[in-house]
């Protein structure tokens, strides 16, 4: 009995970590100043929140119920493809219909890139 | 505001992997549905949202040669298939719609059980890409 409760102890774990990690990322997108940051807040720590649950839940019906859940796995791959995906397409639509950066900002790098072109 | 010339191409190259992965799902689904959750309807969904993924990425035009398909005529041949396999139990003296099952030995599967009601479900899964992509195209399509 003593290597299962190990195993609870990760599984329980790695899902604990990952609402912490979401709940910061709540945080991060109610206090930062614009919509850059916002989504630097939203995408990054929401998708690592996101798989340490889903690897906590894989992990515990494997130890418990010895069942290899490929939907977890598949569940896992796409949310690590798909959502920095998501969150660059949400901001260069942000960007491109001329939403003001911060006032910290310092540099728009992006900005002389695409008036160099023409 | 001068149009910007788009470069999608973080967009294109997710889709060329994601949609094969959404076409995996969604066949595993329409095996599944039998035993699990899962069956035509929800796997003919997920099968048209993978091409509306494909759509959203490259343009009409494109989509349409990469699958040169009538989807008016995926619904039909969809709904053929339905009644055929209800209408298919009157070759042996059932009531409409009666279904059987039985287990086969395949080569690489094994033992297998095939049921009738997957065919049906077949049917289910054709109309449902054929409506949805029909009702999709037909939207997209400009004027």
């Amino acid at each position: 009995m003593n290597g299962n409760e190990i195993s609870e102890f990760i599984t329980v774990f790695l899902m604990l970590i990952g609402s912490i990690i979401s709940v910061i990322s709540a945080v991060g997108i109610i206090r930062f100043p614009d919509v850059y940051t916002r989504s630097h807040a939203a995408t990054k720590s929401s998708t690592l929140a996101v798989l340490l649950t889903l690897v906590g839940a894989f992990l515990y019906f494997f130890i418990t119920e010895s069942l290899v859940s490929v939907r977890l796995i598949l569940g896992i791959v796409f949310v690590f493809l798909t959502s920095p995906v998501a969150g660059h397409l949400i901001i260069r639509a942000a960007y491109r219909s001329n939403v003001k950066l911060a006032d910290s900002t310092v540099e728009d790098e992006l900005k002389d890139a695409l008036h160099q072109k023409d | 505001m001068r149009q910007q010339k788009t470069n999608d191409i973080i967009l294109q190259t997710a889709t060329k992997l994601v949609s094969f992965i959404i076409l995996l799902f969604s066949f595993y689904l329409f095996l599944a549905g039998h035993n699990a959750p899962g069956g035509g309807f929800v796997g003919g969904l997920i099968t048209s949202s993978a091409i509306v993924l494909l759509l959203l990425a490259f343009d009409l035009k494109t989509v349409k040669s990469i699958l040169p398909v009538n989807f008016i005529y995926v619904a039909a041949v969809g709904l053929l298939i339905a009644i055929a396999t209800g209408a298919g139990s009157f070759l042996f003296g059932a009531p409409f719609l009666t279904h059987t099952f039985g287990h086969f030995h395949l080569p690489v599967l094994g033992n297998t059980e095939l049921a009738t009601a997957t065919l049906f479900d077949l049917g289910v899964y054709l109309v449902v890409v054929g409506v949805t992509m029909t009702i999709i195209q037909t939207i997209g399509e400009e004027e």
